[in-house]
């Protein structure tokens, strides 16, 4: 196993480099004086310029620049938000824990429905159910995610009034942000279980909408890998043996079709992020999505530089985890 | 020849996929005659005709059958050409990542080695990022526009492109046929076009259709974001931003293009599954 | 079935609301602050949650009026050559106590120099901390015009100028002017921390600064030793919510008090509303288009004046303000003294803007590009959409268009240093005097700053404006201000577009609250019944 762990991590650094050349890159594409981009136009002083200046190492060849940059980022220095004026790296930390917490939530829904989704409509294969229940699939995993938010808010916000609008717990509540998910920090409050309630209700909308297409793939992939499963050599033994149908299903089938699906949640991680993006966007929820974006269009690009390769690092290390995962889940996979 | 009676059989039994090309030859009809079919320039305002609802509606008129945006601009019309700029996108991206990806992947999985781990590891770079992250990073480099949107959007399709030609071409490359062939000296170039890529047409069709529902959604989120098409270009995720805040005063403004998004990417995504159905019961 | 089980979670939760906390006012702001220290911003979200809130200042406006009155001066006396500006400080006024620190002493002439020198001597310990830009310090040129201060005794400051200034008083009653505390500045510098005083600021307003989550949230708490007594809400939060809808839908769900912006397209809605009140009163603005006038083609008076013709600016009242506005005939609001009501008229008139275009040189029209604005504004509620109107009334004259826009700060840099061609801008005014339009947007000394967008320099237009800031006498002054607007109406550097109604909307609860002509918010009045 640590073999393994080894390797995977052996792979990964490539991936690595390569991300910190494309963030490294990315300032020096834009058209226009790279100081400026990074400083912001307005309200820059000549001492402030030369600091920059030197910092990046902007007199010396490009691949001193590079290395220059690769230090700073090893040492946690990603530069400076030209907006709020704060170092990238805390704005990051201090954003993270709230698209995590969503994306958690996101991803529990759609196991715990798209799961069971799939195995029922594997068992009642070519029936109603069956198609009604894969229609509905379809059309989650094509859903356009920005729109279907915007028609749950117009639904359950405006209409019932059952959810509220936007952000992640009602301002009623003062909630101290010590571990930065809501629902922890929540129950430590004053208010204590009132907060966790209202934090909890935040989290419900944007949670469903981030999920619907992991959902989708879910069920879709849950029943595909259970029908591929039961046409095994294995099962049919099974079924001569005389056991009932239920207990093949649940005791044989589907601890075996499940490896696919780990691959699909695994692959779900990226769709949840760039889903958060749209998500988070929506619902006003202060995460990294909305972050990045937001920083698009006031062209902070110390915040664009850094977060990418904050997130790509992210990404990178989940589905490292996912593939050590799977190995672990499949012993076939060990020797290989 | 008979490859290809067999191909119109299966389809003719295969209900999804008729339907969705059936969908799909309206979406066409829409985006290639779109002057002819609607009613007006989607540019064009009328003044003081201002949200007006559809024409079922109270205060709703004939004239304009799907009402008027913020504006006074026909919604129908803008819905019209808002199908050709998506349909265009979508084909403009597969046509973009499938040339690059074509190139690339069979490079890789033709020749191995050093160029082909390079390939892959910028393939890790590219899927490393979230793909809308990624052509937001595009853009912000480039600049908010329609085209800029499509290369981006491109980008994002790549990598999924060069992986499945690459792994294609990997598994047909010590096929008997063609070991027999580089036993006769064939050239690279008649390997690879002449007996390898006819026989891995299946996946690369299959991912090509669903190339082209991601570029579909895609674009329409850059718009929603304010970072794909620009004024006054009718593109379906742009009119939806732009009539986000009516949600409440006149919701069929949110509704209609997110409707057609949806068909749009709809209809591809089961095309897709029809047609992997047909040519690569495999890849169930 | 999808959703089953989050509809049943959704009925539990609806069930359980949590009881509403009494004496918490919640306002949905608009836009975060970008630093707690209104000398370093140019932006309403920032003096919203900064010189608002927090600070005070040596004078005050009162409520719902430009006219000013005594804040943390008692009283002034003005010298016979109107150089010299004597205040009497108020004695008792208590700065706030935090966690970090406790005021051993009482405002007094101290904090008034160190706030000031901090903004105008660039050797001041302070002057570089947080970037050391006091953009509006200096665009008002108070670095000039103030030559010196001294302090008399503890409670006594003198101003000394360098030349007449008729609105002196009132620039001091402006945000840029509060007031901060020097003792709190001295501890911060001995534990090396300064730019605190930028981030956790210590003021003597009625509340006291908490926590800021970026982006998300600002809390206050009432200050309890307020020299004009205790606020009657204990808590006070700022919501920061960007888009104007969902501003409005938070209002409607309760979970916000108060709407400072609204968009147009809400407020049927908001009067419709049984839980909301909406409070309006017309806009001391004026949204407007400005012509590059040193670039071809707008150097040619005959090119804006085809322009004019060729917009249709009611349309734009009715698509974009809803009718909330009306049509802007000058560039001072009618709201402001000193209004021209008899200016001539260009009428939307197509024919008229292709003759004078042929007569211009250019009958075949021209391309151009036109900026739109790139974030909501009393004075602009959607510049994109007005881009797309404008861009489709020019192209009837053959002028084709491209609209462009940039983040709001690079927005403003690059109209600075004159890269636009036709731009869309507009101005509230912050003190309530025409020189804070006319001279701050139009005259030959603004071009440099970048705040006249037009980079239009007429000679007599800005002699003018230098003699109306000397004469002391209302009369005189508003005379002269009218001579302006008829050269302005001759020349034509702007199209001006609307002067818009502003609208406050909040619970039926809420009482007490005083809408300001100035665009800033004030909660301190504010009670729940």
């Amino acid at each position: 196993m640590f073999k393994i762990v080894a390797q995977r991590i052996l792979i990964a650094i490539p991936t690595l480099i390569g991300v910190s050349i494309l963030a490294f890159s990315l300032i020096r594409l834009v058209p226009g004086d790279p100081i400026l981009l990074l400083l912001g136009e307005r309200g820059v002083s000549k001492e402030m310029y030369i600091d920059i200046q030197q910092k990046l190492g902007l007199d010396k060849p490009v691949i001193e620049q590079y290395f220059y940059f690769l230090s700073n980022a090893a040492k946690g220095d990603f530069g400076v938000s030209i907006v709020s004026k704060k170092p990238v790296f805390d704005e990051f930390i201090s954003r993270f824990p709230a698209t995590v917490e969503l994306g958690f939530l996101a991803m529990f829904w759609s196991i715990i429905i798209g799961i069971p989704l799939g195995v029922v409509a594997a068992i009642k294969r070519k029936t109603f159910f069956d198609y009604f229940l894969m229609s509905g699939a379809l059309v989650g995993y094509s859903m356009p995610i920005f729109w279907w938010g915007l028609m749950l808010i117009l639904v359950f916000s405006v209409g019932l009034g059952w959810t509220p609008v936007s952000g992640r717990i009602s301002p009623f509540f003062d909630v101290d942000p010590v571990t930065g998910f809501m629902l922890i920090d929540s129950l430590k409050s004053p208010e204590g279980w009132g907060a966790f309630v209202s934090s909890l209700k935040h989290l419900i909308l944007p949670s469903v909408v981030l999920g619907t297409i992991p959902m989708a793939a879910i069920a879709r992939m849950t029943r595909s890998g259970l029908l591929e499963v039961l046409k095994k050599d294995y099962i049919r033994t099974a079924k001569a043996k005389g056991l009932s149908f239920y207990t093949i299903v649940i005791k044989h089938a589907f601890r075996n079709a499940l490896i696919p699906v780990v691959t699909v949640i695994g692959l779900m991680f990226g769709t949840i992020l760039t889903g958060a993006i749209l998500t988070e966007t929506i619902f006003a929820w202060p995460g990294i999505g909305r972050w990045i974006v937001a920083s698009v269009t006031s062209r902070d690009y110390p915040v664009i530089q850094g977060g990418v390769m904050l997130i790509a690092f992210v990404v990178i290390f989940v589905n490292m985890i996912v593939d050590l995962l799977y190995v672990w889940i499949d012993p076939k996979l060990r020797d290989s | 020849m008979t490859q290809y009676k067999e191909f119109l059989k299966k389809l003719k039994r295969n209900t999804g996929a008729k339907i969705s090309l059936a969908l799909l030859g309206v979406l066409c009809f829409f985006a290639l005659f779109a002057p002819f079919i609607a009613p007006f320039d989607p540019t064009q305002i009328f003044d003081g005709q201002l949200k007006l609802p559809p024409f079922w509606l109270d205060g709703g008129e004939f004239k304009f059958l799907l009402g008027t945006d913020d504006l006074g601009r026909d919604q129908l019309s803008r819905l019209i050409y808002g199908a050709r700029v998506s349909l265009g996108v979508g084909a403009l991206v597969v046509i973009l990542a499938l040339s690059v990806g074509l190139v690339l992947g069979v490079i890789s999985g033709y020749a191995g080695g050093w160029v082909d781990s390079l390939i892959m590891r910028i393939v890790d770079v590219l899927m490393s990022m979230p793909s809308i992250l990624l052509a937001i990073v595009i853009v912000s480099i480039l600049g908010p526009s329609l085209i800029n949107g499509v290369i981006a959007v491109s980008v994002m399709a790549l990598p999924a492109f060069i992986r499945i030609v690459r792994a294609s071409v990997m598994a047909e490359k010590h096929a008997l046929y063609v070991v027999a062939g580089q036993n006769f000296g064939a050239s690279h170039l008649r390997q690879v076009f002449i007996n390898i890529l006819p026989n891995v047409a299946a996946p690369i069709i299959v991912q090509a259709t669903l190339g082209f529902s991601d570029g579909i959604l895609n674009i329409a989120a850059l718009g929603f974001l304010g970072l794909g098409a620009q004024a006054p270009t009718s593109e379906w995720g742009t009119m939806l931003a732009d009539a986000r805040s009516y949600i409440e005063t006149a919701p069929w403004l949110v509704t209609m293009p997110g409707v057609c998004i949806l068909i749009a990417v709809l209809t591809f995504n089961i095309l897709g599954d029809g047609l992997r159905d047909i040519l690569d019961p495999k890849l169930r | 079935m999808k959703y089953f089980f989050g509809i049943i979670t959704l009925c539990v939760l609806a069930a359980c609301t949590p009881a509403k906390n009494k004496g918490t006012f919640v306002f949905c702001a608009e836009g975060s602050p970008s630093i707690f220290n209104p000398q370093l911003a140019t932006d309403g979200a920032t003096f919203n949650a900064s010189s608002q809130p927090i600070y005070n200042r040596l004078i005050a406006f009162k409520p719902g009026t430009t006219e000013v009155k005594p804040s943390l001066a008692e009283s002034w006396d003005i010298s016979d050559d109107g150089l010299e500006y004597s205040f009497y400080l108020r004695r008792g006024v208590k700065f706030h106590q935090t966690k970090d620190f406790t005021p051993s002493r009482e405002f007094n002439a101290d904090d008034v120099l160190f706030t000031f020198n901090r903004q105008r001597d660039e050797a001041h310990p302070y002057h570089l901390v947080s970037g050391g830009t006091y953009e509006y310090f200096k665009s008002m040129e108070m670095d000039k015009i103030i030559k010196d201060i001294i302090k008399v005794d503890n409670y006594t400051v003198k101003f000394i100028l360098s030349r007449k200034e008729a609105p002196f008083i009132a620039n001091l009653a402006m945000d840029f002017a509060s007031i901060l505390s020097k003792e709190y500045a001295d501890q911060l510098e001995a534990s090396g921390s300064k730019d605190k005083i930028d981030n956790e600021p210590i003021g003597t307003g009625p509340f006291v600064f908490k926590r800021y989550i970026k982006d998300t949230l600002v809390r206050y708490e009432s200050h309890k030793n307020y020299f004009e007594g205790p606020s009657k809400i204990k808590k006070l939060v700022f919501a920061i919510t960007p888009d104007a809808n969902v501003r409005f839908q938070k209002l409607k769900t309760g979970e916000c008090h108060f709407v400072g912006q609204t968009s147009p397209t809400d407020l049927e809605g908001m009067r419709a509303h049984k839980k909301i009140k909406l409070l309006q009163r017309p806009g001391m603005n004026v949204g407007y288009l400005a012509f590059n006038t040193q670039k071809i083609p707008f150097k040619k008076l005959l090119v804006r004046r085809a322009i004019y013709h060729a917009l249709n600016r009611k349309s734009y009242i009715e698509a974009i303000y809803l009718g909330y506005a009306s049509v802007a005939e000058s560039p001072l609001p009618p709201v402001i003294w000193g209004y021209h009501s008899g200016l001539r008229k260009y009428e939307y008139n197509i024919k008229k803007a292709k003759a004078l275009l042929k007569k211009a040189g250019y009958p075949k029209g021209f391309e151009t590009t036109l900026w739109t604005l790139p974030i909501t504004r009393p004075y602009n509620p959607n510049g994109k959409k007005m881009g797309e109107l404008m861009q489709s009334d020019l192209a009837r004259v053959g002028i084709k268009v491209n609209l462009v826009t940039y983040d709001w700060p690079t927005y403003l840099a690059k109209i600075n240093k004159g890269e636009h061609d036709l731009v869309q801008l507009g101005w509230t005014g912050d003190n309530g005097d025409p020189d804070n339009f006319l001279g701050v947007l139009l005259s030959c000394a603004a071009v440099e700053p970048g705040s006249n967008a037009a980079r239009w320099c007429n000679n007599k237009f800005s002699a003018l404006i230098i003699k109306a800031k000397q004469v002391s006498n209302v009369g005189q002054r508003s005379k002269i201000y009218k001579e302006l607007q008829v050269i302005f109406k001759r020349e034509l550097p702007w199209v001006p577009i609307a002067h818009s109604i502003t609208f406050k909307a909040m619970r039926s609860n809420v009482y007490g609250y005083i809408q300001s002509p100035l665009g800033t918010e004030n909660f301190y009045p504010i009670e729940f019944k």
